[in-house]
């Protein structure tokens, strides 16, 4: 197994699984399940133990593997300078040798499998992409600045849908160049990746480079955080060569062309930081600096803000094999919980799947007339 | 049998807290020190003094041991389960129940981190702290507390157990009681003037009870912080400098440190000393004392201040500090454990030669220490080892070092502090007969059934 060799120097001290200000538990899996086992260093321990044929790989194991969200909370807090890089490599190639024993749990095979057959987890043909576009107007990409990529929640998931019709109406609104292509773009493989199956995410990123190719795009705005980081950080690898942006990172700058009506209410916002957008490419300020823009919102913060982030638990794949699972201790009702302690009305979300993700959060927590969960677009462009 | 105890214990605290799985099984055999592993049936995981009393009552009925746990930080593997049965993860017990700034005191549960009680306290309390060890802010102070630990204000306030204020503890026969004004009044204020029962269970590694409850002291919080760091070369002119800097009685907390590396450091013996003011002016005054108490040393030219770029004194100012266990990553191998033991200053010189003697004899990577308790009244002497866990034949070494670093400690008159099982025996041995048979029938009136953390502290 890769990163095999820096199993055994985890000292299980446990700085990985809070904040750096300490507050409470920001290990999704750890949360949800409190288990030592489920802990950043339980699982860097037991990966050890099951090289050493010391524990079999069983269905638990295989559970405890696949219910790490890659939020990188580990990775930012861990007590090990350098070694800390590598954790999240360690618990991906952890999962990518489980898959090769073929001990996945099922909800991961069948994620893998839609997305294999399918080119998108929904399992969706790839002849109904367009259907988010419904109303919208949206150009056909040619020769326009950008290529707006929706990626699999936007494109196929109802609320998902609605999130990316909005952001691309604000694209609109700021005067932004961008089209859309409707053909045959398969899942970014963020999350197939992370999920430890690499072979599957390069031959998705490899369809997808060759149509972009074929499309002359340059520049790219993802919806997705988590497309963000594929397309950024691991396409290049594969041969892209795009300049790639999230969303909130161009319509921060074009916040200056938009005019907002004059009679809104003031309300009070909290905005949660995507994994994929804040901890994986450190980007805190693009998002904020759009809300802060809009009049009548005040901005406040959460305990874990930033850095110390809590994640919603729908990372590595989380978001469609539910492995992390609900319960009071899962970090999506955690996290609304904390928003509403913070004094916010609404909960902003920079991310389809965390915008899903809290907004179930609000139901279970029985918090709908306290806090409501909106995405940075639609909360903007309810303001115009 | 097995599979009743876990049936029966899914029905109190819920099958998702409760497994007997390998997984689980091997994870909390073993901690991060140098024992060796010893497997419980079944981790459980309470949310309430209920459910843990519940618990004790089962394994009162099937006879099984528990053994009580907060992070297993430890590093002495008392959180082993010697004899099997159920270790009790106390960390959902985790929430901060009552702060009393007046009276400056917090009651919190049996699970609650360190890490967390900052946190709350700097955002509901900024004019309150307590005094955080320096494991790492997992660390639950109910476990740190069971075993007199120490910390950041430990020179002001004594040993970790001195600053407890009550307790509310599930007995091993299952009867819930509290120690302290608590059991009298509503307040958690103190122990006195109450005969002092919470001395039953704190320095007995998890034997005599669970703690659900506990009140800490807090103190004030400054805003202005400064550490001094005093430099020496000699080893038999510790115990007087400690002695003249902590009659200033400023100091909040002071911890000599004796390392090979970095290089600037090897051969040196330095205190640090830590304080703080409300004021500018005060700070500079209590710097000034700090600094008058040593001066015969200055001018006679052994032994000094040392001058800190801001970096080095931020790093120094970090509560908890991460340089123990960035220790444990010395030798790539994730493993440090470490003697610390509890003993009069006047037997520093001896400790620090006994730790050098010991690292060269066992070729072990070393980090030796102490952080005095009290205005001088003792010291926690450590003696850490930094290990590979990969290499076997490094861990023995380790370990070797370790048990002849105990037997060195008694020898001088020193107590190994939070005592391995075999450190027991030792202490066992060297302990005053009635005292030890005292303990055994203090245990078998509270422990009819011997269910509690068997194994430790038994002949
Ligand atoms: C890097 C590092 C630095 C450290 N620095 C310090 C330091 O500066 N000062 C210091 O004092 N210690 C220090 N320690 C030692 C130790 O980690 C701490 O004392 C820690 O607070 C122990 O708490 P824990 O929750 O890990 O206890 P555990 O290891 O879980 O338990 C300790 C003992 O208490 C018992 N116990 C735990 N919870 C309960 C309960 N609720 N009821 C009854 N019994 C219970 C257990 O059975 C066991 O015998 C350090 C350790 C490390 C690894
Ligand atoms: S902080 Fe780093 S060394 Fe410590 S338990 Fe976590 S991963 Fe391991
Ligand atoms: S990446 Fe996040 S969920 Fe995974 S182990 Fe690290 S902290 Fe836990």
């Amino acid at each position: 197994m890769e990163h095999e060799d820096i199993l055994h120097r985890c000292f299980r001290c446990g700085y990985c699984k809070l904040p750096g200000n300490y507050v409470d538990i920001n290990c999704p899996a750890y949360l949800s399940f409190r288990f030592e086992t489920y802990s950043p260093g339980g699982r860097m321990w037991l990966l050890r133990a099951w090289l050493d044929e010391k524990i079999p790989a069983s269905k638990r194991f295989a559970e405890i593997m696949f219910s790490c969200a890659t939020c990188g909370n580990c990775v930012e807090h861990c007590a090990f300078p350098e070694f800390r890089d590598r954790l999240l490599l360690a618990f991906t190639a952890g999962k990518e040798a489980l898959l090769d024993a073929g001990q996945a749990p099922p909800a991961v095979r069948d994620y893998l499998t839609k997305v294999q057959l399918h080119g998108n987890p929904y399992g969706k043909s790839v002849k109904k992409s367009s259907q988010w576009m419904d109303g919208l107007e949206a150009e056909p990409f040619s020769d326009q600045e950008y290529l707006f990529f929706a990626d699999d929640v936007g494109t196929y998931d109802p609320r998902g849908q609605e999130v990316a019709r909005s952001v691309a109406t604000l694209l609109k609104q700021a005067g932004i160049s961008f089209g859309v292509i409707t053909e045959a773009l398969n899942s970014d493989g963020n999350d197939v990746k992370a999920i430890g199956e690499t072979p599957l995410f390069e031959e998705l990123a490899a369809k997808n480079i060759k149509i972009l190719n074929q499309f002359n795009v340059k520049k790219i705005i993802t919806l997705s955080p988590h497309s963000f980081n594929a397309l950024k950080n691991d396409y290049p690898a594969l041969g892209a060569q795009y300049q790639v942006f999230h969303y909130t990172q161009v319509l921060a700058f074009a916040m200056g062309n938009i005019n907002f009506s004059s009679d809104n209410e003031d309300v009070t916002v909290a905005y949660h930081d995507p994994c994929y957008l804040g901890r994986h490419n450190t980007d805190y300020e693009s998002a904020r600096m759009m809300l802060r823009s809009v009049p009548g919102i005040t901005l406040v913060e959460m305990d874990r803000n930033r850095k110390n982030a809590l994640c919603c638990g729908g990372g590595g794949g989380n978001f469609f094999t539910d492995i992390l699972s609900g319960g009071d201790g899962s970090s999506a009702r955690v996290r609304v919980r904390e928003a509403v302690e913070a004094g916010a009305q609404i909960l902003a979300a920079a991310c389809p799947m965390c915008a899903v993700m809290l907004e179930d959060a609000v139901k279970a927590e029985n918090l709908d007339s306290k806090i409501q969960v909106q995405e940075v677009s639609e909360i903007v462009n309810q303001r115009l | 049998m097995t599979t009743d105890l876990i049936t029966r214990l899914e029905k109190i605290v819920g099958p998702r807290f409760v497994s007997g799985a390998a997984e689980e099984r091997y994870l909390y055999s073993m901690d991060q020190g140098t024992m060796p592993p010893s497997e419980p049936d079944v981790v459980v995981m309470p949310a309430n003094t209920e459910e843990v009393q519940q618990v004790v009552r089962l394994a009162n009925e099937l006879k099984v041991p528990i053994v009580p746990m907060g992070a297993g930080l430890v590093l002495s593997g008392l959180t082993r389960a010697l004899r099997g049965g159920i270790i009790l993860d106390m960390k959902r017990m985790n929430h901060i129940i009552e702060v009393n700034p007046q009276s400056r005191y917090a009651v919190i549960e049996g699970g609650a981190a360190q890490g967390m009680l900052k946190s709350y306290l700097k955002k509901h309390h900024p004019q309150l702290k307590h005094s955080m060890p320096d494991a790492p802010p997992i660390a639950t102070l109910a476990g740190n507390i069971c075993i007199h630990g120490s910390g950041h204000l430990s020179v002001l306030g004594g040993s970790h157990s001195d600053m407890l204020t009550g307790m509310e503890v599930v007995l091993p026969s299952g009867e819930i009681v509290r120690t302290g004004s608590c059991s009298v009044a509503g307040e958690w204020f103190g122990r006195s003037p109450l005969p002092d029962l919470s001395g039953l269970f704190l320095g007995w590694s998890g034997t005599t009870g669970i703690v659900t409850k506990l009140g800490i002291k807090l103190f004030p919080s400054y805003k202005h912080n400064d550490v001094l760091v005093f430099v020496a070369e000699d080893a038999d002119q510790m115990p007087d400098m400690i002695s003249k800097l902590t009659s200033t009685q400023v100091a909040e907390d002071m911890t000599p440190w004796m390392t090979p590396k970095p290089d600037w450091a090897k051969g040196f013996l330095h205190i640090n000393i830590a304080y703080g003011a409300h004021t500018k002016k005060e700070l500079t005054f209590k710097r000034n004392l700090l600094q008058a108490s040593v001066k015969k040393y200055i001018d006679d030219k052994v032994a000094g201040f040392l001058p800190l770029p801001a970096p080095q004194k931020g790093r120094f100012l970090q509560i908890p500090s991460p340089d123990l266990v960035r220790f444990a990553d010395l030798r790539k191998g994730g493993g440090f454990e470490y003697v610390g033991a509890i003993m009069a200053i006047e037997h520093f010189p001896q400790a620090y030669r006994a730790g050098l003697e010991i690292a060269e004899k066992y070729n072990v990577s070393y980090s030796l220490g102490a952080r005095i308790i009290g205005a001088g009244h003792s010291m926690m002497f450590f003696f850490a080892y930094a290990f590979n866990r990969a290499d076997a034949e490094d861990v023995k070494r380790a370990s070797d070092a370790l048990e002849a670093t105990n037997t060195a400690a008694l020898a001088m008159g020193g107590i190994p502090w939070k005592a391995e099982q075999p450190a027991q025996q030792q202490i066992i041995d060297q302990m005053d007969p009635e005292t030890f048979a005292l303990m055994g029938r203090i245990r078998s009136v509270l422990d009819p059934n011997g269910i509690m953390n068997p194994g430790n502290w038994e002949k």
